[in-house]
């Protein structure tokens, strides 16, 4: 199973940083519990910085148990984000879902 | 104004420079509105607009501004409804003198107030205190590109300046997002300086409202996990506010996007890295133990919001001269799509470099079609992806010369006859950068004030 089973991700950028957060989708019941407890396990700092083959260090996550939701802050990656990056999508909104392909188990 | 208002409520006009007009309108019309915010700001958007108007000293301000006013200003006079918008990017002073220009000329049946807010613009001051750029910890004077323009973020106390004086509409520059909906409730509720638990829920309220369709399911939808109903006649939010701090955020029913739990916890985490220290020239607001509850049909209650002393300095955007971005682009299709598309790309890359003597690592090569948004992360072509049927060849580059800049644009067009095969749609495109940066002036450095006109229209 992929994390996009259970989860969705919104991406945004602060200058060279990627902020994705991670929303554990509702249980069958309507409760968010269980897939937050589960994406709180799977979804490290460890596991997405190597998903983005990005040094540990850059990668910060921070859990939001209120709204049963996280965020990935990965510092640097964009560049000099968009407005100094050549790329296509320097804002980078592009690559938060690349996420969604993380193997859960 | 003058007595205490106990809920009040704030629409979201719009969420960016280039937003859509009529979810504006339908709100103005129908939402029975005591604010309309329009956010019309992004970093290289004030930078832009001081390059137009060293050009041309009546320009600067957003381009879309007269547009977004002309729509709605006949549904806001008749609704009470006051505007507030940093859309005077560069240059408030001239955008109010074009406001006024164009409700002059329409027949609205009675006097209009403009205030424009001016003292964003720290150019000067900037250069005087020389701080140091965040970046690069080196003072501005040190940086090698020509310094185009300084924008300081400025809070909701210089726009509650410009609300205390009865006015129809506030036109600021470089005003924070969230502080455009900020000022209304402080205006209204007269919360202090020290009210730091309430500066804090009206400004998680802000964040919440400033991206406009991206709280009613816009940057949400996605078909499948996250369908979303009438996602082309998407709706912006509202929010109704009370002097406590709640607020229910809402939208129209007649409108299409939804509004739930879900789209809320979304966006409360937008592009916010530190949700328990999210930082405005207002207040240092604390996201951390926010909740939601749905209270009806596209009714979400927001609690739990508050926040601590605001920062000590305020952060200014810089712009700095930054170059030229070269850009070429061209599809390749059928068998082999990739492997043409890739060996275009090493063609473009050796003649820049030998003919035109552009570094090759200066350019940036893009596939665009095998992942190439996720820049080289480990599996982004996917896994058991056969041959691609299309690929799209993108090679770009950031260059302080604009010859060398263009060159990257003509050596993707020359791909056409000189091969390899059967490319085809080529398009390029070379634009001056704008470089943003940012560092921190003392409160004290910036001083804001407030214009104000009328106009009999």
């Amino acid at each position: 199973m992929i994390l996009d089973a259970i989860a969705d991700v919104r991406t945004g950028d602060k200058g060279d940083d990627l902020i994705i957060a991670v929303l554990p989708r509702d249980d069958a019941d309507g409760q968010t519990g269980h897939a937050y407890d589960q994406v709180v396990r799977a979804v490290t700092e460890e596991r997405v910085a190597q998903h983005y083959g990005l040094p540990v260090a850059t990668v910060h996550r921070t859990l939001m148990p209120t709204v049963s939701a996280m965020v990935f802050h990965l510092r640097g990656v964009l560049g000099g984000g968009v407005t100094g990056s050549s790329y296509l999508d320097g804002h980078g909104k592009t690559m938060g879902y690349h996420l969604l392909t993380l193997p859960v188990e | 104004m003058g007595v205490s208002m106990e809920q009040i409520r704030l629409g979201a006009g719009a969420g960016f420079a280039g937003d859509r007009i009529d979810p504006a309108v339908e709100l103005a019309q129908h939402g029975e509105l005591d604010y309309l915010i329009f956010e019309c700001l992004g970093e290289r958007t004030v930078a832009a607009g001081q390059v137009r108007r060293r050009t041309d000293p009546g320009a600067g301000y957003d381009p879309l501004l007269l547009a977004r006013i002309d729509a709605v200003i006949e549904h806001t006079l008749a609704a009470g409804t006051t505007i507030v918008t940093n859309g005077g990017s560069a240059n408030p002073l001239a955008a109010a003198n074009a406001v006024a220009a164009l409700l002059g000329e329409k027949r609205l049946g009675r006097t209009v107030r403009i205030a424009a807010v001016t003292g964003d613009d720290v150019e000067a001051a900037i250069r005087e205190v020389d701080p140091l750029v965040w970046e690069t910890d080196a003072p501005v004077s040190a940086h090698p590109d020509e310094l185009l323009s300084a924008n300081a973020y400025i809070g909701a106390d210089a726009l509650v300046d410009a609300l205390k004086q009865d006015v129809d509409i506030v036109i600021a520059g470089r005003a924070s997002d969230p502080s455009l909906y900020l000022a209304p409730m402080i205006h209204e509720f007269g919360w202090g300086p020290c009210d730091h638990a309430l500066l804090g829920a009206g400004t998680c309220v802000g964040h919440l409202l400033e991206c406009a369709g991206q709280l009613t399911g816009g940057y949400f939808a996605d078909p499948g996990p996250k369908d979303v109903p009438g996602l082309a006649r998407l709706g912006f939010p509202f929010a109704d506010v009370s002097a406590d701090g709640t607020a229910v955020m809402g939208k129209l029913e007649r409108s299409g996007g939804l509004l739930t739990v879900q789209t809320c916890r979304e966006q409360l985490l937008y592009e916010v890295h530190e949700p328990h220290a999210y930082l405005t020239p207002d207040i240092t607001a604390d996201f951390s133990r926010v909740s939601f509850t749905q209270t009806g049909p596209d009714r979400v209650a927001v609690t739990g919001a508050s926040g601590r002393e605001r920062p000590d300095q305020l952060k200014v955007s810089l712009g700095f001269r930054g170059g030229w971005t070269g850009e070429g682009q061209i599809s390749y299709a059928g068998p082999r799509a990739e492997e043409r598309a890739r060996l275009a790309g090493d063609v473009v890359v050796e003649r820049l470099a030998h003919v035109h003597g552009v570094p090759e690592d200066r350019l940036t090569v893009e596939l665009i079609g095998t992942g190439s948004a996720f820049r080289g992360a480990p599996g982004s072509r996917g896994s058991d992806v056969g041959p691609l049927p299309e690929v799209r060849l993108r090679v770009s580059g950031v260059l302080d010369d604009r010859a060398q800049a263009d060159a990257v644009r003509w050596e993707v067009e020359s791909l056409y006859t000189n091969g390899p095969a059967g490319g085809g749609g080529a398009r390029g495109s070379v634009t001056e950068v704008v470089a943003i940066r940012a560092a921190s002036l003392p409160r004290e450095a910036v001083t804001t004030t407030v214009h104000i006109q009328e106009v009999r229209g």
